[in-house]
């Protein structure tokens, strides 16, 4: 289908960009999400501001501690990244499964995390990283944690006029690695489950188990406490109430939870 | 409401007015005539409509023909030479019976030239997999992965 009449206007600076969202424009970023979702009329903004003409948007560095990722970092660059795979691998195990290499040529990061998909990839990996997010609105720039992003479906804590600008990713020496399942090639992740081995412990996340992406804290608590990885895999559900769908039954996704943790925990522990 | 943009099709140069909502593959079919590249899906999950923009394959069917103001874009109509000799990938598509119906193919041979210039060496596996967003309905996928090895070893050669 043809989306509807919509205005279109192209950001050429951060602060152009906020004040087109904060007077009611969508912002676009690689249209991965929006144009699907605009074509089936799913969605209907009247006005979109599109974030691809903002040089400051665009690329990976680092600083002393921490590598900042540009919010319109497209999935093909994240997943290329060196830097990235070094100190996040599982960021950069997440960027090259998603989709085709279409999406993966337009999709960002900071649209995946705007678009706050229940079954999406990147945000559980960099929950599990325990990245930030930095986001800009009309009252100035602030820090969120990945973690405090997501509050449910296709909902974040950004406020109105608030669009992010760069994710930054701790730097650290832990093992890491990002397992799914998805039925067939290009097909959302059913779960995945992201895993950080290191010196301050273990930490999990996962996607496609809840509203949202959720923190594997029963099985981290398991790990941290001394416990072997069989009883972290017995508690890894604890708390969690993954909804049945055409993806499947809760006790299934439960199940996967406990193969993928056992894959990302192994896959991690070997690098 | 139109809007006047300028994008590069093929090495031309085109001037148009367009509505912001006008996706890239409906500016190519319908303004352009170029109905080579094709529409297969609503959800943007097929590749039938992939073409390229400043050198990366992307979907058309979820671009806005607006956001391709000032770029260059390539579909299959650009593939082949001036003098009419066919693009090495077209030329292993038809030696290798590479389709049948010829639906997915426009997009099939520009993701394979995507997938060729980004990973010249890549294995039967790495072609394979780097296909997941090109759905065929007819081959069984054999002859593609084999014309896309063919064209990538002729143009290695080249
Ligand atoms: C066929 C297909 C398969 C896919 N498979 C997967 C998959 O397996 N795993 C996966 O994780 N994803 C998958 N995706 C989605 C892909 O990762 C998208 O790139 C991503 O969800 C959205 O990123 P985008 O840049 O395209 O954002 P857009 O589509 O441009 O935007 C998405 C939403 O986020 C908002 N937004 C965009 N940028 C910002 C910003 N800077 N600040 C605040 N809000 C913003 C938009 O307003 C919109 O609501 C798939 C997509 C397709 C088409
Ligand atoms: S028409 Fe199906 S992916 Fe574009
Ligand atoms: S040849 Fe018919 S869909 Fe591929």
């Amino acid at each position: 289908m043809i989306p509807s009449t919509l205005e279109y206007t192209k950001a050429s600076s951060i602060d152009e960009a906020v004040a087109a969202v904060a007077a009611g424009a969508v912002p676009l970023s690689g249209g991965q999400s929006l144009m699907p979702m605009m074509r089936l009329r799913l969605a209907a903004p009247h006005a979109i501001v599109d974030l691809s003409g903002i040089p400051e948007l665009v690329g990976i560095c680092e600083d002393e501690d921490e590598i900042a990722v540009g919010a319109m970092t497209i999935h093909r660059e994240i997943a290329a990244s060196e830097l990235i795979r070094a100190h996040a691998g599982l960021v950069a195990d997440a960027a090259g499964g998603i989709g085709s290499p279409q999406v993966r040529n337009r999709g960002t990061i900071g649209g995946s995390l705007g678009h706050a998909d229940p079954h999406s990839d990147m945000p559980a990996t960099l929950i599990a990283a325990g990245a930030s997010v930095i986001a800009k609105g009309p009252n100035g720039e602030r820090r969120i944690l990945a973690e405090d992003l997501i509050t449910t479906y296709l909902t974040t804590t950004l406020e109105p006029g608030e669009i992010i600008t760069q994710v930054r990713i701790p730097k650290s020496d832990d093992h890491s690695a990002y397992a799914k399942f998805h039925r067939r090639a290009i097909d959302w992740t059913v779960v995945g489950v992201g895993v950080c081995i290191g010196d301050n412990g273990v930490r999990a996340a996962a996607t496609g188990v809840a509203d949202k992406p959720v923190r594997l804290s029963a099985f981290e608590a398991v790990l941290n406490g001394g416990g072997s990885l069989d009883d972290a895999i017995a508690k890894v559900a604890e708390g969690i109430e993954p909804h049945a769908g055409l993806d499947g039954s809760v006790e299934y996704k439960k199940h996967l939870l406990g193969v993928l943790a056992r894959k990302a925990h192994g896959e991690a522990s070997s690098r | 409401m139109g809007e006047t943009i300028t994008v590069t099709v093929n090495g031309t140069a085109h001037t148009a007015e367009v509505e912001p909502r006008t996706l890239l593959v409906h500016f190519l079919r319908e303004q352009l005539n170029l109905t080579g590249t094709h529409i297969g899906c609503d959800t943007s999950t097929c590749g039938c409509c992939t073409v390229h923009v400043d050198g990366d394959a992307v979907l058309s069917c979820s671009t806005l023909a607006i956001q391709c103001d000032g770029r260059e874009v390539r579909t299959v109509e650009g593939l082949q030479s001036e003098d009419g000799t066919l693009h090495p990938i077209q030329q292993a598509f038809h030696e290798n019976h590479g389709l049948q119906c010829g639906y997915c193919t426009p997009g099939m041979m520009m993701a394979a030239v995507g997938i060729i210039e980004q990973q010249p060496n890549a294995t039967d596996d790495e072609i394979r997999a780097a296909l997941e967003g090109n759905l065929c309905r007819c081959t069984g996928y054999q002859n593609i992965v084999a014309s896309i090895r063919a064209a990538a070893d002729q143009m290695a050669r080249s």
